[in-house]
């Protein structure tokens, strides 16, 4: 299998950046955040994939008779998505401020300061 | 900056990040290899305190501290998101309006919502089981609740949820796993430590102080996420703008 599942993720990364460069509405920015942050979920668990392995659950798998993954990395992912999660909700909400304030959901038209 | 710019910048910036990027994967553990040295002593860890599920086992026993962490952050976020969207001075309190909604739907949010709860209580109690636990259970009692707004209305929403005894019950759970884990420095010498009788392997009471800590994080996330989801409701459907009374299409545009 080689390297392709990190690279996958990688393309994942730079994909949701160019989205966040390139975006005319604060929603769609916000959910190109979202998937520049599932490109580390897709990363974590192809860290932790082993050959054939099964999900580290033994209640009904007796422990030894098949290789599992790694659980560590997928703890690490729920962590991710619960803060992703947490982050897209407060982004959220500064965005409805944001269009009663400003009248506006484009980023590019957010330039002059205001009180 | 005009858009062009911004995107030849970016375009830079992207092909430095792709070939440093490929070039760290080369040196990476080749993609499905045997050697997970975390993963193993993961694993003899949560077989040692009877935990049938590793990943609870990892989040709840190992690394309980940093779920500490994270359920605060979950809780900060309420917080900063009841005071982002509550009702500004200048805006109208609009009361939510009773839709007419058929009876076979208003029958099958009926029925499902019951079991919606369950099956939510059902992933937090088996936390330490089976694929699931506090984080997952919560937000399937949280949305579970919200079937009372899709299949009827946001009165009967209101009416389903005591938003007073929710954030109430939040903040409880938020604090309850620091203090679970203060009785573990209390009785055992280390902030959350696993204190509480092991159990049985593959029961539901097994794996000491992981389901008693997912039960916390299970409660505030479901609360949490209710008190959340409301603010964002009250601001779709019970606030009205600020500056629809002079000039009723001066928001139409954008956002849609």
């Amino acid at each position: 299998m080689g390297i392709g599942p990190y690279l996958a993720a990688g393309w994942v990364l730079l994909i949701a950046l160019y989205g966040l460069v390139t975006s005319r509405n604060l929603i769609h920015a916000i959910g190109c955040l979202a998937v520049a942050q599932s490109s580390t979920y897709l990363l974590l668990l192809a860290v932790g994939y082993r050959s054939n392995g099964t999900a580290p659950v033994f209640s009904d798998l007796t422990p030894g008779t098949r290789p599992v993954v790694d659980p560590v990395v997928q703890a690490l992912a729920l962590t991710d998505v619960v803060v992703g999660a947490t982050v897209t909700a407060l982004l959220l909400a500064l965005t409805i401020q944001l269009r009663k304030r400003h009248h506006t959901v484009d980023p590019q038209a957010l330039t002059g300061l205001k009180g | 900056m005009t858009a062009r710019a911004r995107l030849l910048m970016f375009l830079a910036a992207a092909a430095v990040i792709a070939v440093f990027f490929a070039v760290a994967c080369v040196r990476l553990p080749a993609f499905g290899s045997a050697s997970h040295p975390y993963g193993d002593r993961a694993v003899a860890a949560a077989l040692e305190h009877r935990t049938a599920n590793v990943i609870s086992s990892v989040n709840f026993d190992t690394r309980a501290f940093d779920t500490l962490g994270e359920e605060s952050i979950l809780f900060g976020t309420v917080l900063g998101a009841t005071l982002l969207l509550r009702r500004a001075r200048d805006e109208r309190h609009v009361r939510a309006q009773a839709e007419d909604v058929m009876t076979t739907t208003r029958l099958f949010g009926a029925l499902l919502l019951p079991v919606a709860l369950i099956v939510g209580v059902y992933i937090v109690a088996h936390g330490q089981l089976s694929p699931g636990g506090g984080f997952q259970g919560g937000v399937v009692l949280a949305t579970a609740l919200h079937l009372a707004y899709v299949a009827a209305d946001y009165r009967v929403l209101k009416r389903l949820r005591p938003l007073a005894v929710l954030d109430v019950a939040d903040s409880i759970a938020a604090a309850s796993y620091s203090i679970i884990g203060l009785t573990g420095l209390i009785v055992a010498g280390a902030f959350l430590k696993n204190i509480a009788p092991l159990g049985t392997f593959n029961e539901i009471t097994s794996g000491g102080t992981v389901p008693v800590l997912n039960a916390a994080v299970g409660v505030e996330v479901a609360s949490g996420l209710i008190a959340l989801l409301a603010h964002f409701l009250d601001q779709a459907v019970e606030i009205g703008d600020p500056e629809q009374r002079d000039t009723p299409d001066a928001n139409a545009q954008g956002g849609t």
